[in-house]
């Protein structure tokens, strides 16, 4: 852009701009990123590299191509943040060529495609997230028991490269399915509920995070120390976390009270899987949800009932990127209908009027 | 009266922007030497331009008009000192078109020598009309930034019920401490102008609001009014624009202004305090307004501090009193931070709106290349109107004027919130004061065409008539003269 001089004031500003806004959101994500590193070890780190790099690549390429300046638009941090929200959902032994795929898509089709920054109607990692679930199952479902870093039986460095970067590795010896993936299966061959989760499930593990599942998505705990200091720094607001977690709460508390033995209760639905992890940092991007306050409380509410009718009624265990991809596209039309009241008119934007005859014109 | 416990409402959005107070809050107000010339610039208030009656080369003493009001509303000048005109045309000024203005230029003599001044009646005993008037012939305008007229505001009472007076001293843009230190120092002769004002538009009470981070002054006020139980004074939560008269008047009653409406459609008026004080200086001493206190700060400015400054008097010389400027400053204002205008340079003069001079450094701006909005919502929350500014912005970018004013454009005051929350750095305002120009622009000229064409019809039905007329004279000739014939022949037979 070029260079301003404004006549129009003001002529001060708060210290704000976008690249704070993207660093702050990336200290938050820290924690949760550092425990997958932890959890899943040497292949977890090695996918994250690869898909910041690649998405830091594809955000070049498509700014050269585009004709707009490279280095502002690179350094304002949010081709890593999508980058880095893209790794947080995968599989972490996924191989290398899963992380630099979706990263592309995420990049070029997810956002450069609609105009770049500010343009996207739907959030880039979702979309590569949701196109490589469908393109890839085999290989965006292989998840694996905690190998933690450094651990007895846990891959070595070298290993590690075979395993991101080759395929050769075979992993299915440490495979083992997901809390909710897991649920489903059990579900299809009858088994009640109750009998499934006494075997699998505990409560601790699945806050804490220890269990098989995406590199940054399992740690409940962590996610929700960063969506907190997102909150505490205004970055986000409560309304999309609060309403979406709620909406999940609610919901599967009165299905799990109708049929316990077909309907999970509230905990294994907001600990599983992406719910923390899309209520904090997926559902609440800036670009893809809605701007007013009751907007963003119609979209939580939105993205809650959509992720909880998938996983229970629909193909998929797991049903964040698509709820949040079905609610992006709906957010046009909430910030349509949905606009705040203009001070001094009523509700359809008529001046207010008083019944009291105070001031009225002698 | 203080008085404490009176509910004060929550108004929407603002924001807290670094109120930089403190290099000039506890500077006493000193009286700014006569620089050798003035610059009176004769459109000082929103209206009609005043019109001059000296001429080129004349001797005016201090307070002679120097141009009166043209229109209903305006507002006359008149000469700040005594000296001589040099010129009468146009010249930099601090208007917001950024063009110049007819200006009238005035040599000082150094004598500072007063016009005789007609004689002094007690205001509570001239009737309201008398007192507007007399406002009205002192140039007195709103001395908080929006200069409209006093005088047309002193006289709502004749068209509304009124119920109350809210004085603001809210002084909520960033820097400026001119109301600050005028309310610590000239307490006394402000209360006595609110007691005029009072009486004038026929109110019962009136409430001075103060920003709480103005202890000094609420308390100078206080002990003030203690005497009088119709004037109330009440601290404000600092957030701006809590200066905005619509919001301050919501603060205190909870009502809003109706869209399109004046605060007195609520039975309120709202005058600023130093209106307050420049109508006890007409009414007590008959003196026309030729000064204010003007905040001259800004991290550019070696010795800050506040004047009483003559109107005219250019920035430059406020500059040199100062000490001159520490480095290259990177904006030079008028007014506040916020809402105040930059200057073309620093000839131009001081004018009866302007509550200060600050000369910003780099530093202080914070200016940045704009770059895309990412919808934060930032503007959103922070807008105390309820607007959009994102969508009003992008409507105005692409040129969809009636889109814009679809989100709410023509409700928008102005205030800045958004752009000061901006993490994209969009000059938000700068599109909305275009958007709002190009609009009233094009409503004009639609109005002119749909004049034109009405008046286009008009002569075309005009002209049919005409014609139908002559036609029908021109038949019933015919018919005369066939008539003629008819009876000639019939005679000649």
């Amino acid at each position: 852009m070029k260079s301003i001089n404004p006549v129009g004031g003001p002529f001060t500003h708060d210290r704000v701009s976008v690249g704070k806004t993207m660093s702050l959101v990336m200290l938050a994500l820290l924690p949760a990123t550092f425990f997958g590193f932890y959890l899943y070890g040497w292949p977890a780190i090695f996918l994250f590299s690869v898909t910041v790099l690649a998405a830091l690549l594809a955000e070049a390429g498509s700014l050269y191509i585009a004709g707009k300046p490279v280095r502002p638009f690179l350094l304002d941090g949010s081709a890593i943040l999508t980058g880095w929200l893209l790794a947080m959902t995968l599989p972490p032994w996924a191989p290398w060529w899963i992380g630099v795929v979706g990263a592309f898509l995420a990049i070029i089709v997810g956002k450069h495609v609609f105009g770049g920054i500010g343009q996207n109607l739907f959030n880039p990692a979702m979309v590569a997230r949701v196109a490589l679930l469908i393109s890839f199952p085999l290989e965006m479902t292989l998840w694996i028991s905690p190998q933690p870093l450094m651990a007895t039986g846990s891959p070595g460095f070298f290993e590690s490269l075979l395993i991101t970067f080759s395929n050769s590795f075979h992993i299915d010896s440490v495979s083992s399915a997901s809390v909710l993936s897991h649920i489903k299966t059990e579900l299809s061959r009858d088994i009640p509920l109750e009998q499934t989760l006494d075997s699998t499930y505990g409560l601790i593990p699945s806050v804490l995070g220890i269990t098989a599942g995406s590199m940054g998505e399992t740690s409940s705990i962590f996610i929700l120390a960063g969506g907190l200091f997102l909150l505490m720094k205004r970055i986000i607001s409560w309304h999309i976390p609060f309403s979406m977690i709620m909406t999940i709460a609610v919901i599967s508390t009165l299905f799990n009270w109708y049929d316990p033995s077909r309907y999970a209760g509230a905990s294994i639905h907001l600990f599983s899987g992406a719910s923390m992890l899309g209520a904090f940092f997926i559902a609440t991007d800036l670009v893809t949800s809605p701007v007013t306050r009751l907007g963003q409380i119609i979209f939580g509410i939105g993205c809650g009932l959509l992720v909880y009718t998938i996983r229970t009624w629909a193909a998929y265990p797991e049903g964040m990127g698509f709820a949040v991809l079905l609610m992006n596209a709906v957010t046009p039309l909430i910030d349509h209908y949905i606009r705040p009241r203009i001070y001094g008119r009523d509700g359809k934007g008529k001046p207010v009027q008083y019944p009291e005859n105070i001031g009225a014109e002698k | 009266m203080p008085i404490r416990g009176l509910k004060l409402f929550k108004i929407r959005g603002g924001v807290h922007p670094n109120a930089n107070k403190d290099a000039t809050h506890d500077k006493p107000i000193t009286d700014l030497p006569i620089p050798e010339l003035l610059r009176i610039p004769l459109l000082q208030h929103i209206g009609s331009p005043a019109e001059p009656v000296v001429k080129r080369g004349e001797h005016v003493l201090k307070g002679q008009l120097l141009a009166r009001p043209q229109g209903v509303i305006s507002a006359p000048v008149h000469a700040p000192t005594s000296g001589r005109i040099i010129s009468i045309g146009k010249f930099q000024a601090p208007h917001p078109s950024g063009l110049p203005v007819m200006t009238i230029t005035l040599k000082s003599d150094g004598k500072d020598e007063w016009v005789d001044s007609d004689a002094v009646t007690d205001p509570f005993d001239m009737e309201p009309a008398e007192i507007a008037e007399k406002v009205s012939d002192a140039g007195i305008v709103g001395m908080g930034g929006a200069t409209f007229p006093s005088a047309v505001k002193l006289g709502l009472g004749n068209r509304y019920q009124l119920e109350k007076l809210i004085i603001n001293g809210a002084e909520c843009e960033p820097y400026l401490t001119c109301d600050d230190r005028l309310m610590q120092e000239s307490a006394d002769e402000i209360i006595d102008g609110i007691r005029i004002m009072i009486h004038t538009l026929g109110v019962k009470e009136a409430i001075i609001a103060i920003e709480k981070n103005k202890p000094g002054a609420i308390n100078a006020i206080s002990v003030a009014a203690a005497d009088y139980p119709e004037i109330k004074v009440i601290g404000v939560p600092v957030q701006y624009p809590m200066g905005s008269e619509k919001h301050l008047t919501q603060t205190l009653t909870g009502k809003e202004t109706p869209a399109r409406a004046l605060t007195a459609d609520l039975g309120i008026v709202v005058h600023n305090v130093a209106t307050a004080y420049a109508i006890h200086q007409a009414l007590r001493q008959s003196k026309p307004l030729l000064s204010r206190i003007v905040t001259v700060t800004g991290g550019a400015i070696s010795k800050p501090g506040n004047f009483r400054a003559l109107i005219g008097t250019p920035v430059s010389h406020f500059i040199e009193h100062c000490g001159g400027l520490t480095e290259e400053p990177a904006k030079l204002l008028l007014g506040g931070p916020m809402m105040g205008q930059p200057l073309p340079s620093t000839k131009a003069p001081i004018i009866k709106g302007s509550g200060g001079i600050l000369a910003l450094t780099e530093k202080e701006l914070r200016l940045k290349n704009p770059s895309p909005c990412i919808r934060c919502a930032s503007c959103v929350n922070v807008c105390p109107c309820g607007l959009l500014p994102l969508e009003m912005a992008s409507h105005a970018r692409a040129g969809d004027l009636e889109g814009a004013a679809d989100f709410g454009l023509m409700d928008c005051i102005s205030c800045g919130s958004c752009s000061y929350v901006c993490p994209s750095h969009i000059p938000l305002v700068q599109y909305f004061n275009y958007a709002k120009g190009a609009l009233t622009e094009k409503q004009r000229a639609q109005h002119k065409q749909e004049e034109i064409k009405r008046l286009i019809a008009a002569r075309a039905e005009r002209m049919e008539k005409q014609k139908q007329a002559k036609r029908e004279a021109m038949a019933r000739r015919k018919a005369e003269m066939a008539e003629k014939k008819k009876q000639q022949s019939e005679a000649s037979a």
